[in-house]
């Protein structure tokens, strides 16, 4: 991704995270120097509802907020919800999307199906489509909550950052004793995405 | 909270720079009820050391606690949603009057887009109507200045200062360059003044003329204010902006004269007289309503506004593009997708009361607060839902209306926190007016939507100290409830035998419903079993799924798949419960009537 400035677009499902990996995100990028911004919304929305975050970093930011058709990645920690906020992606951009299949209420209840063909659908948008197992990975860790931790570590091999950056930025955010597991999530999240393509 | 070295450069959140600012700023006692997206700022503030920050009961309580300290000398804080606004508004008027000691700061967070709110209502109405001055911050570097500001300036003018945030700003993250706090230059002690403090119509009287005078000569500070700045750039077009929307118009236009103002009220007419005559087309980029773009009409000059720009929702770079220019980069359609709506959280005790009140076919007043995700389907289980507290004196009303044919018919649902916040008066009105309603409080022991607060019926405070805690079984019988039953709502069975005889009985009663939310960590920390469907046993009845709770999943057949499962060709699939999901609360076993539903590895 650009190294001059970038838009990241994350969602997923209230509850898994997403809020913690946006802010190691930020602060990676602020230790790296750069301008930094990011909104999302709390609240009623957060209840196990679609969850997006906008992260933005340059020189100079000013919009806290990504304008669709300008996100240069979407990182989906949810399949479905890279397809939802698709619009938002740019024409060169790239998506990062989570397997895992979380059923919203209207399925769940029986009413509509989950859609299929997610990961076509999505290359048939960009080319740059990596669909990884987040959730796998954090179970072989026995941390099913490190999901969040393992997408960002698939992410940050798709941004400008050496790896370092997010290391101190996981170090400076979380507890002590839940560093260790987090940094092995992030790792694991690296070796999802094919070092080729970085 | 340790404190970063003098002059360090941070990524706050607005919240987190307000409350930055404000300790900066040498506040002494803050006081707030939790509200998005204005919640945070009391959370991060009595994180610092050497002061006092609670939650109180409602935001009218908040004011006055914050008033009465700026009355002794200390700089203080009141921290609301917009909505909160409305419940304070009757001290903020006279605040107004009386002025402050100690510099006095309200905080109203407004929430265009309703992401978390009832209405889309703009603060900024409040400062021209109370006759108060608003600060209107445009990201956290400026949340901050402002709010160190605020307090030296409310002191000078001695007057009260709001300062107005919205989502964008309160939940956005951006650069802070931290400063040590700074010592307040007023002494501590009440002075007595009766002519200031006390609003008899003779002091008040007296008063308003201040208030007058003082608006006037704020006037004057508003042409010169720092934060109302002229940024000279291509005169063809010049954009009077404020908030969040100063960053969109920097984003979509870098090269327009822009005049951003940072003082919402009063504004500057020589500067906005000023920066009319340099440019040639004259826009007000704003959210919410025209409280900029009227001020200019007021002044007989030209200029564009609503008829442009969105009078709904909030604003983003691209509709401020379109909304000016008309035309905007073609996006790719939004996909059709199954709508992913907040819900009720697997295990939530709300869940089980809502399953059972569903089956009497009441009209359910409602509250504010998750109770009110009950009104999605499947359990559509609310009514009305207006502003907080409001069920109940919604409830009674329809009983007046309706007299006896209500009874056993109309029922109020509200949450612990909300019933303190303002329900008890309701409560008075119906046993006082010889109501017959039943109020079912939903006391799940702490303040959930906007992130689990404490509040006084839990007995731990915002300082994290344990506090006597309000017996609300106790207070419902203080005011005249006879009828006055705890219920777990987990437990369907009982809870519906206490409604079917509350409901029905000829006399107000309250049943609270007592069970924790999910997200404390006290609960959290219980170790709970896991349920699961045995797939041999389930006949896709769907009885489970009517509790609408995310960890039951249906899995469609076709009638191959259903043979192949060993079912009926008609069965159109079978329920599923996600381990991961599932909060072990025991609502939907007792459902089955095949008993499918066990505990997993049972």
């Amino acid at each position: 991704m650009n190294r001059e400035r970038g838009n990241i677009f994350l969602a997923g499902v209230g509850g898994q995270g997403i809020i913690l990996a946006s802010e190691v995100l930020c602060d990676a990028f602020l230790l790296a120097g750069y301008d930094v911004k990011k909104s999302e919304v709390h609240g009623m929305a957060q209840r196990g509802g679609a969850v997006t975050t906008h992260v933005r970093y340059g020189k100079k930011v000013f919009s806290p907020l990504i304008e669709p058709g300008k996100a240069d990645l979407i990182v989906a920690f949810e399949k479905m919800e890279a397809l939802r906020f698709l619009h938002y992606l740019c024409p060169e951009g790239a998506v990062l999307a989570n397997a895992q299949e979380i059923m919203p209420p209207p399925v769940t209840a029986g009413k509509e199906r989950y859609p299929d063909r997610v990961a076509e659908r999505l290359r048939e948008a960009t080319p740059r489509v990596w669909m990884v197992d987040a959730l796998a990975a954090a179970l072989s860790l026995h941390e099913v909550r490190a999901v969040n931790v393992v997408m960002l570590g698939a992410a940050s091999t798709l941004l400008p950052l050496p790896e370092e950056r997010y290391a101190e930025a996981l170090h400076a955010r979380l507890p002590e004793k839940i560093v260790e597991v987090n940094l092995r999530a992030f790792r694991a999240g690296r070796a999802l995405v094919p070092p080729a393509v970085v | 909270m340790t404190l970063p070295a003098k002059n360090t450069i941070v990524l706050l959140s607005g919240n987190e720079a307000i409350a930055r600012g404000a300790f900066e700023a040498g506040v002494t006692v803050a006081s707030a009820y939790p509200g998005t997206p204005s919640t945070e700022i009391l959370e991060n503030f009595a994180r610092y050391e050497g002061i006092y920050a609670e939650w109180a009961p409602n935001e009218k309580v908040a004011v006055e606690v914050a008033l009465g300290a700026s009355m002794a000398g200390a700089r203080a804080l009141a921290v609301m949603k917009h909505v909160g606004v409305n419940v304070a508004a009757d001290p903020i008027f006279t605040a107004s009057y009386t002025g402050v000691r100690g510099g006095f700061v309200i905080v109203a967070a407004d929430a265009p887009e309703l992401h978390s709110s009832q209405n889309e209502q703009d603060s900024r109405h409040y400062a021209v109507a109370a006759k108060i001055p608003m600060l209107e911050p445009s990201d956290s570097g400026e949340a901050k200045e402002f709010m160190r500001l605020a307090f030296g300036l409310s002191e000078r003018f001695d007057t009260p200062f709001f300062l107005r945030s919205t989502t964008r700003i309160s939940h956005a993250k951006g650069t802070v360059r931290l400063e040590d706090p700074e010592r307040p230059p007023i002494a501590l002690g009440f002075v007595r003044d009766p002519g200031k403090w006390v609003m008899l119509p003779a002091y008040a009287r007296k008063r308003h003329r201040v208030v007058e005078e003082r608006m006037r000569a704020l006037e004057e500070f508003a042409e010169t204010f720092e934060g109302n700045r002229i940024e000279w750039g291509d005169r063809s077009l010049g954009i009077v902006t404020a908030g969040v929307s100063y960053q969109y118009v920097r984003e979509v236009f870098p090269d327009a004269s822009v005049l951003k103002l940072g003082l919402a009220h009063p504004l500057p007419r020589r500067l906005l007289r000023e920066f009319a005559d340099g440019v040639k087309r004259l826009v007000v980029v704003e959210e919410l309503d025209p409280h900029i773009e009227n001020h200019i009409r007021v002044l007989g000059i030209p200029v564009e506004g609503k008829e442009k720009v969105p009078i709904l929702g909030e604003l983003d770079p691209r509709i401020v593009r379109r909304s000016l220019t008309g035309e905007a980069a073609p996006v790719r359609p939004a996909e059709e997708l199954p709508a992913r709506p907040p819900s009720l959280c697997p295990g939530c005790p709300h869940r089980g009361l809502f399953f059972v009140l569903n089956k009497f076919k009441a009209t359910v007043t409602g509250d504010i607060g998750c109770s009110t995700l009950a009104a999605l389907p499947p359990l559509g289980g609310m009514d009305t839902c207006v502003c907080m507290g409001a069920s109940i004196g919604n409830a009674f009303g329809m009983e007046k209306a309706l007299g006896k044919a209500a009874l056993g018919k109309v029922v109020a649902v509200i949450g612990d926190s909300t019933f303190v916040h303002s329900g008890i008066t309701g409560l008075i009105d119906m046993v006082y007016n010889r109501g017959f309603s039943t109020v079912i409080i939903l006391d799940n022991r702490t303040t959930a939507m906007t992130g689990a607060q404490d509040h006084p019926a839990t007995g731990l405070t915002l300082m994290g100290k344990p506090s006597p805690r309000l017996n609300l079984a106790a207070l419902c019988r203080a005011v005249g409830v006879e009828h006055v039953y705890t219920v777990n709502p987990h437990d369907m069975e009982q809870t519906e035998a206490v409604l079917r005889r509350e409901l029905f009985r000829e006399e107000p009663s309250v049943v609270i419903t007592d069970a924790p939310c999910v997200l404390l960590p006290e609960h959290r920390r219980k170790q709970r079993p896991v349920y699961e469907v045995m797939a041999d046993l389930c006949t896709g009845c769907r009885a489970c799924s009517k509790l609408g709770c995310p960890a039951i999943e249906w899995v469609h057949f076709t009638p191959e798949q259903a043979a192949a499962a060993g079912k009926k060709p008609s069965q159109k699939g079978m329920a599923r419960i996600n381990p991961l999901l599932c909060d072990g609360c025991n609502q939907c076993p007792p459902l089955c009537k095949f008993l499918a539903i066990v505990e997993k590895g049972s």
